[in-house]
């Protein structure tokens, strides 16, 4: 089993290789931007302190931000995303809390649990993140629908991984 | 202290969160041009109605003093009225032309901004083009001069008032007669420097100045304010202190001059001038 550190390395870097030179670039019917990078804050340790999570969520954000050109937006909608995750798994955690020696991943807590806790930290990420970047109202529910299909496609990927790359 | 220290520890969490999404949005509204336009707008906005408010605030708290301006104005004038005035002459039957020799025309306006603590300070009011207002119109107050109108739109228009280093006025002391040239040196925002009189001029303190009425902007006689100080400069010419009659702090209504024959002196001189 490799150690916990060199793995989300690895794991961080190619997560924005993959975001930034293939899914940045996929645009299915123009307004579907899958953000598949954010599984990296899913799949941080259970016990990761949580300043560590900001500055890991601030680091990833400015990452991709640094390859798209956008300053400050994705780390911003990242940021918000670390700092609700401990809250969201705690109202998710079963009976008993957390066992030792697991991590958030549907080999150690099914895929039930894993999909309500991916979609609900994806939904508020790409829902932060694409008001922040359309930065108005007017197209309010455009914007709501291209929120929804896009977390969609986001968790479709982020559960999907999970059967690919991480069975064990 | 010790007690917001531990606050501060105990919800770390909070403020490392706040302190990094404060990092990441100034970010986003210093580097991305499109974020950056909008925050700006916005901001102009509420500035706009912000400074509107508060003006029309500021107006309702100095209602007291404008009514007594007004009030005083208002005398002033009825003093001048020919019916105030006992004659022994025998009336006789006079058609009363309004062309004949009105040569002021003045139009009322609403100061909407203003400033006094720069050096090169505006004043905008809400009258413009479409109330017949025009470049190089003089504008006074009830108090006193004011400035002469430099920039105009439909509705609104800008003065460059006294207190502002780049205006010039041709100013005379009332009592004497001599003239001299006005402007502000940019320090105190009550009083404005007086130069060019000559030295055998009689000046004393007390002395009021006046518009010289040379400029065809001005009329004659519309008060400046009341020599404080003066000294010899130069060996040949006074310079005197003036304080302003015209309290620019708290301006907030004033008449812009239209000069009936402006046009008329400004082509002649010209002409003088090419000869």
């Amino acid at each position: 089993m490799i150690e916990v550190l060199p793995r989300n390395i690895l794991r961080f870097a190619v997560l924005v290789f993959l975001q930034v030179f293939l899914l940045n670039n996929i645009q299915l019917s123009g307004f579907i931007n899958p953000y598949l990078y954010v599984l990296f804050i899913l799949l941080l340790p259970f016990e990761t302190a949580r300043w560590f999570l900001l500055f890991a969520a601030f680091t990833l954000g400015l990452t991709i931000d640094i390859f798209s050109k956008t300053p400050g937006l994705h780390s911003s909608a990242t940021v918000l995303m670390a700092f609700l995750r401990p809250y969201v798994l705690n109202y998710l955690a079963p009976r008993g809390g957390y066992d030792p020696g697991t991590y958030p991943r549907v080999y150690y807590y099914g895929p039930g649990w894993f999909f309500k806790y991916a979609s609900v930290l994806i939904f508020i990420h790409h829902l932060f993140l694409f008001y922040l970047e359309v930065f108005h109202f007017y197209d309010f529910f455009f914007t709501l629908w291209r929120v929804v299909l896009s977390s969609a496609f986001s968790v479709f990927l982020v559960v999907l991984s999970q059967y690919f790359i991480y069975r064990r | 202290m010790r007690n917001l220290f531990r606050f501060i520890t105990r919800h770390h969490f909070v403020f490392l969160f706040v302190l990094i999404q404060l990092i990441s949005l100034t970010l986003l509204f210093q580097h991305n041009n499109y974020h950056r336009t909008v925050i700006a707008n916005t901001t102009r906005s509420i500035k706009g109605v912000l400074n509107t408010r508060i003006y029309t605030l500021r107006e309702y708290l100095s209602l007291r003093e404008t009514n007594k301006e007004l009030l005083e104005e208002n005398t002033r004038l009825r003093n001048q009225l020919i019916d105030s005035y006992k004659t022994t002459e025998v009336p006789v039957e006079k058609e009363f032309d309004s062309a004949y020799n009105k040569q002021y025309e003045y139009i009322p306006a609403k100061v909407v901004n203003n400033s006094t603590n720069k050096q090169h300070n505006f004043i905008t009011i809400n009258k413009g083009r479409i109330h017949g207002i025009e470049k190089e119109m003089g504008v006074v107050s009830s108090n006193g001069v004011v400035g002469i109108i430099t920039g105009i739109s439909q509705n609104f228009s800008t003065i460059i008032p006294v207190l502002n280093i780049n205006l010039r006025l041709s100013a005379k002391i009332e009592e004497s007669g001599y003239f001299g040239s006005l402007f502000w040196e940019g320090k105190d925002s009550r009083r404005v420097s007086l130069i060019d009189i000559p030295h055998h001029a009689e000046v004393s303190r007390d002395n009021q100045v006046v518009t010289s009425g040379y400029s065809a902007i001005f009329p004659a006689g519309i008060k400046i304010g009341t020599i404080e100080d003066y000294k010899i400069t130069g060996g040949n010419f006074y310079k005197a202190t003036v304080e302003l009659s015209t309290n620019f702090q708290n301006l907030s209504y004033v008449y812009v001059i239209r000069n009936h024959f402006q046009q008329e002196q400004i082509e002649l001189e010209n002409t003088e001038r090419y000869d």
